[in-house]
């Protein structure tokens, strides 16, 4: 199961944080910055994948954004990187060529679509079609009640 | 679908964002923050109520502070309140506010369930999947409680909509995480195991990762899981790639799903039904062939899906460990990963070869990479698919190619990054020791070693060499020599002097012949390397000389000169000015056959298990070093040392000298606690006992000092120096309650009126578990009705090098005199450890300072006049009558020291109320110290006489 997925720019500075098991603040804290440190130094064409403490990191860059998520020691790793990519093409189907900006002024948008994507670590539905479906009926829901 | 900003885009909140973005420095960012804060605490507290939205948009901007990392001490009645709008975005801000800042208000928490509740019972689809995520989220055990009983039922129920469905499914598996005992599976089994049938693909998705962790924990009720996920895997593996629609990603259909079903089938042995185990054998085979089919897309996403499901059957077939053909095809894909351009597939490929190297049918089909494998460990540009090979490397070794191994990891390391230098060390090493046939080559590689890698080669290392030499005979020679050779160099690390001058201490004598290295060249060569050297390391080299006493008496002159200088004789170092003086004097009062006795050549170490490879498994963690290999390392080791076991009748006295130290790898040698010399027969010691006198620091534990038998399953007795303990935390509340050779006890402490809460701190000092390790608190008789103690458990298991907290909280009902009895237990090594201490838990600690003026304290003074009230004693002086050490030690006492009240300015007088829950006892204390007499008188009044007695017992042993 994933432990956590965080979301971090170039400089560093934090975009989402997910956490699926319970952490104190303080851990938080010091996993967010050991790993923004330890993922930014990689040099580029480096392997995505690095042995960290007892998890198993998967991270990957798309634009100025880097995707990075610890995992346990029996998750599959190439596996975790077509998440990434999946919850990537969910976000640009919602937003619609998405960048960073989007992620920063909509920020509860994407902690939305990841729930629907991801559950407790796990993902949940892997059908691009069926993610916004529900996210379109939510939506419309909320249009029809307005 | 462009739908950003649906209508229900919060301008405010956007223009928040964009002001914190446009701040020029954290200050003007914190100042904004502020200004918001206020803003959105004063909205809230208004008279006129918030609509929906605004509510709605203040939450998300407070969540927007806590995200960007600062607290959030409100608002979160505000979003409870969103939870239950009907209005989908206003929950769906206060369900995400909720999950993100879970509060264990327990008021809060039961709103929180109770909107929950309602979501749940809506039978709106999208509100429950809000509700089940919420739970999902937060886990907790209040709502494992509240919710463990209805989301099986919302699970299998016929009406449910599928993505409830898949929300459920994985909520109870977050639920079943946090607490397996609330979440009863019992009659819901087989209708969640026949998920693995259900049509809708996204529900066998998330129903899977329920059932892999259900099948852990029970694999007998959920084995009927292994034929539907056989069937479900086999159709899926043998379908086009359009024809699942949707769930084909990127050319391969529905990889998620094959992972994880290749993963349930983990949790199981292989099938025994023949026919569900061609079938999967027939699955495993397709998905090894269509590796080698050419690539759908050239996308990366494409062969990413298709190598996760092909490294995830990789690892179903090393988990059989069964299908030799399979086996030996997994390991050839592999291979052909080794060399992609892909620096993922190298990484992976490297890792999962580890694991194949340990089956018998695919080792040896590992090691035709081993070129390959060595030129990734030389090309390779990341520095973690380096670390990768290097592991491959040592899981590839066995005897035949041992030698080529070990030579190209010693050249690697001279040009390895520095973090996994030790890790490298630690492996050549054991490797050099494993598959040594002839040990010449193991001492040339270990040297080597500390050559190219000397600030690495960590302590166990070269004890491990000696304890090499000392145990064969047939080395010893070749060690000296070599050892000589290598202290040739102007520049040696110090880790080669201590190994040197150990090694000529005991054998020099088998090199002295040739006049190059006559005893006294040897000598020299030693002693023009101790004044680089540090402190443990010049201790060992006087060790040293006095062995070359007694096997070279032609260089005794010349060593007692040494030995005689100001530079030894007067070193500030106390060990080095002990081992100096006592060496000196053994070397001239003892008679030769005293000294041949006292520093015979060591005897052989008893057998045991390398010391290295247990510093390997402590730093890769558990599970990284296979017990296979563990156990292999045992036996190797026995064949090392079986020279030892021969000639352990000789040895009996050194046997029971290393009984005491009951670590298989602590303290190897002896040479970490007090002289060398004292790890002799005691018997040969004993006739010295006057020289000696205080040599034999022996800093044993209490524990190993009781022999095994004697230890029962019974609480021990209270250590004997556990009063003394006691006295020594009467002024204090942190510190180091208790220390042996295996476990240190730290403590911190603190009280508030008349409660208490003490935090205790075991740390295992050993490189070994321990287990079963359990504590109880206990008050003993008079002791019970005063003092109510809780003790909160601690971790059954303590790994080497690592420490567990104990929480122990403390309320005083009644005034006290006894000390609450502290009992652990575990195994270390096989053997119980079983020992008693008293708590520091003193009447003193439950003291409320009291401020008052002179007059008052006379007055109160003479209102506690009875005889029964007062204490008082007269004591010597048993430290230095320091002022301030006094005035520390009072205030720690925990009374108020008052200034200016008694006419004598030398006098020290205190007030203060000692807080039971039965009653409050006012003390009064004065100090008068006699600083010519060197004596005290302390006087202690209290309206209650045990407690004025008890204090005065614990105080007089203080000053």
């Amino acid at each position: 199961m994933m432990r956590f997925l965080l979301l971090f720019s170039r400089q560093g500075k934090l975009r989402l944080q997910k956490w699926f098991t319970v952490l104190s603040d303080r851990d938080k804290r010091k996993i967010i910055r050991d790993l923004t440190q330890m993922v930014l130094s990689r040099p580029p064409k480096a392997c995505n994948f690095l042995p960290w403490r007892d998890l198993k990191i998967v991270y990957r860059r798309y634009a100025s954004l880097y995707f990075c998520c610890g995992l346990e020691q029996d998750d599959n790793e190439l596996l975790t990187l077509d998440i990434l990519h999946r919850y990537v093409e969910l976000l640009d189907q919602y937003f619609g060529n998405v960048c960073e900006l989007d992620i920063i002024f909509n920020f509860e948008k994407a902690y939305f679509i990841l729930d629907e994507f991801v559950i407790g670590g796990e993902v949940q539905e892997t059908s691009k079609a069926s993610v916004a479906k529900s996210i379109e009926e939510a939506e419309s829901l909320q249009e029809v009640r307005q | 679908m462009p739908a950003v900003s649906k209508g229900d885009g919060m301008r405010g909140l956007a223009v928040f964002i964009s002001d914190i973005r446009n701040c020029k420095s954290k200050e003007a960012e914190i100042k904004r923050i502020n200004k918001e804060l206020a803003n959105i605490r004063s909205k809230f507290k208004g008279d006129k109520a918030l609509d929906g939205y605004s509510k709605k948009k203040y939450v998300c901007k407070l969540l927007f502070i806590f995200l960007l990392g600062h607290d959030i001490d409100f608002g979160h009645m505000e979003a409870v309140n969103l939870l239950s709008s009907n209005k989908y975005t206003e929950k769906q801000i206060g369900y995400l506010f909720i999950s993100v800042l879970v509060n264990s208000n327990s008021e809060l928490i039961r709103l929180i369930n109770n909107a929950i509740k309602n979501d749940l019972s809506s039978r709106n689809p999208t509100f429950m999947c809000l509700a089940l995520h919420c739970i999902a989220n937060v886990g907790s055990r209040e709502m494992a409680e509240a919710f463990a009983g209805e989301i099986p039922r919302i699970l299998v129920a016929g009406d449910t909509m599928d993505s409830v469905k898949q929300s459920a499914a994985l909520c109870l598996l977050r639920l079943y995480k946090t607490s397996p005992d609330l979440v009863l599976m019992g009659e819901w089994t087989s209708r969640v195991v026949h998920l693995l049938n259900d049509q809708h693909m996204g529900v066998v998705t998330a129903a899977i990762s329920l059932i892999t962790c259900l099948s852990q924990k029970n694999p007998d009720e959920f084995k009927t899981c292994v034929s539907l996920a056989v069937s479900r895997l086999s159709r899926i593996v043998s379908s086009a790639s359009t024809d699942l629609q949707d769930y084909t990603y990127y050319f391969v259909p529905a990889p998620w799903l094959s992972c994880k079903l290749l993963r349930l089938l983990q949790c199981y042995p292989p099938p025994e039904d023949g026919a569900v185990k061609g079938r999967l054998v027939e699955c495993l085979e397709t998905i090894l062939n269509k590796a080698q089919e050419p690539p759908k897309s050239k996308k990366v996403q494409h062969s990413n899906a298709k190598n996760a499901i092909l490294f995830e059957a990789i690892s179903l077939i090393i988990h059989y460990d069964s299908e030799p053909n399979l086996l030996v095809r997994a390991c050839n894909q592999l291979g052909q990963f080794l060399q992609h351009r892909e620096t993922n597939l190298r990484y992976l490929a490297l890792e999962s070869m580890c694991t194949l190297a340990s089956s018998e049918f695919s080792h040896e089909a590992v090691k035709t990479h081993i070129e390959t494998v060595i030129n990734a460990l030389k090309t390779e540009r990341d520095v973690s698919v380096r670390q990768r090979a290097a592991d491959l490397l040592y899981a590839m070794c066995d005897r035949s190619n041992a030698k080529q191994i070990v030579a190209e990891m010693l050249s690697y390391l001279e040009t390895a990054d520095y973090s996994i230098r030790e890790e490298m060390v630690l492996k050549v090493a054991i490797l050099a020791e494993k598959y040594a046939v002839d040990y010449s080559w193991y001492v040339d590689t270990i040297l080597n070693l500390i050559r190219i890698a000397g600030d690495y080669v960590s302590e166990e290392v070269w004890y491990r060499v000696i304890q090499i030499v000392i145990n064969r005979d047939d080395v010893q020679g070749y060690a000296a020599k070599t050892v000589f050779e290598a202290l040739q160099a102007p520049a040696c690390h110090e880790n080669m002097v201590k190994v040197g001058g150990y090694i000529l201490g005991e054998f020099g004598n088998l090199i002295a012949g040739d006049p190059r290295s006559s005893p006294l060249v040897q000598f020299n060569l030693l002693h023009s390397k101790f004044h680089l050297c540090s402190v443990p390391t010049r201790a060992l080299l006087l060790s040293a000389y006095i062995k070359f006493i007694n096997l070279f008496p032609e260089t005794k002159s010349t060593i007692q000169e040494v030995l005689r200088s100001d530079s030894q004789i007067r070193n500030s170092d106390v060990e080095l000015q002990q081992r100096a003086v006592e060496y000196l004097k053994l070397s001239s009062i003892a008679s030769t056959d005293v000294l041949a006795t006292v520093l015979e050549e060591m005897p052989p170490f008893p057998e045991r298990e390398s010391s290295i490879l247990a510093k390997l498994k402590k730093k890769k963690g558990p599970g990284a070093v296979s017990v296979n290999e563990l156990e292999e390392g045992k036996r190797e080791g026995g064949e090392l040392n079986g020279g030892g076991g021969e000639r352990g009748g000789d040895n009996s006295t050194i046997a029971a000298s290393n009984a005491s130290t009951p670590s298989p790898s602590a303290d190897l040698l002896g040479l970490r606690t007090g002289p060398q010399v004292s790890a002799a027969p005691p018997s040969a010691g004993s006739l010295l006992v006057d020289v000696f006198s205080e040599a034999g620091v022996n800093d044993d534990g209490f524990l190993s000092s009781a022999p095994p038998s004697a230890v029962s399953e019974d609480a021990a007795p209270p250590l004997p120096e556990s009063n003394e303990l006691l006295n020594k935390f009467v002024c204090k509340n942190n510190g180091v309650l208790f220390e042996n050779q295996l476990l240190q006890i730290g403590i911190k402490s603190e009280y508030r009126q008349n409660l208490g809460r003490m935090y205790l701190f075991y740390g295992n000092k050993t490189s070994v578990q321990f287990v079963t390790f359990t504590t109880t608190v206990s008050c003993p008789g008079e002791l019970h009705p005063q003092l109510n103690v809780q003790a909160k458990p601690v971790e059954p298991l303590i790994e080497g090098g690592a420490q567990v907290q104990q929480v122990i909280n403390i309320e005083c009902l009644g005034d006290f005199c006894e000390a609450p009895l502290l009992n652990i237990k575990f195994r270390y090594g096989g053997a119980l450890q079983n020992l008693s201490l008293k708590l520091p838990v003193t009447i003193n600690k439950f003291f409320q300072p009291t401020e008052m003026a002179s007059h008052d304290f006379f007055q109160r003074w003479k209102q506690l006049s009875q005889p029964q009230q007062e204490a008082q004693k007269i004591f010597k002086a048993s430290h230095a009558m320091d002022t301030e050490v006094i005035k520390a030690k009072l205030l720690g006492l925990g009374m108020a020291l008052l200034e200016n009240v008694d006419p004598n300015p030398e006098n020290f007088v205190c007030a203060g109320v000692i807080q039971t829950k039965a009653q409050q006892v006012g003390s009064l204390l004065r100090l008068e110290p006699n600083a010519q007499a060197q004596m005290y008188r302390l006087t202690l009044r209290s309206s209650k006489d045990t407690v004025s007695k008890r204090l005065c017992e614990l105080l007089a042993e203080q000053f």
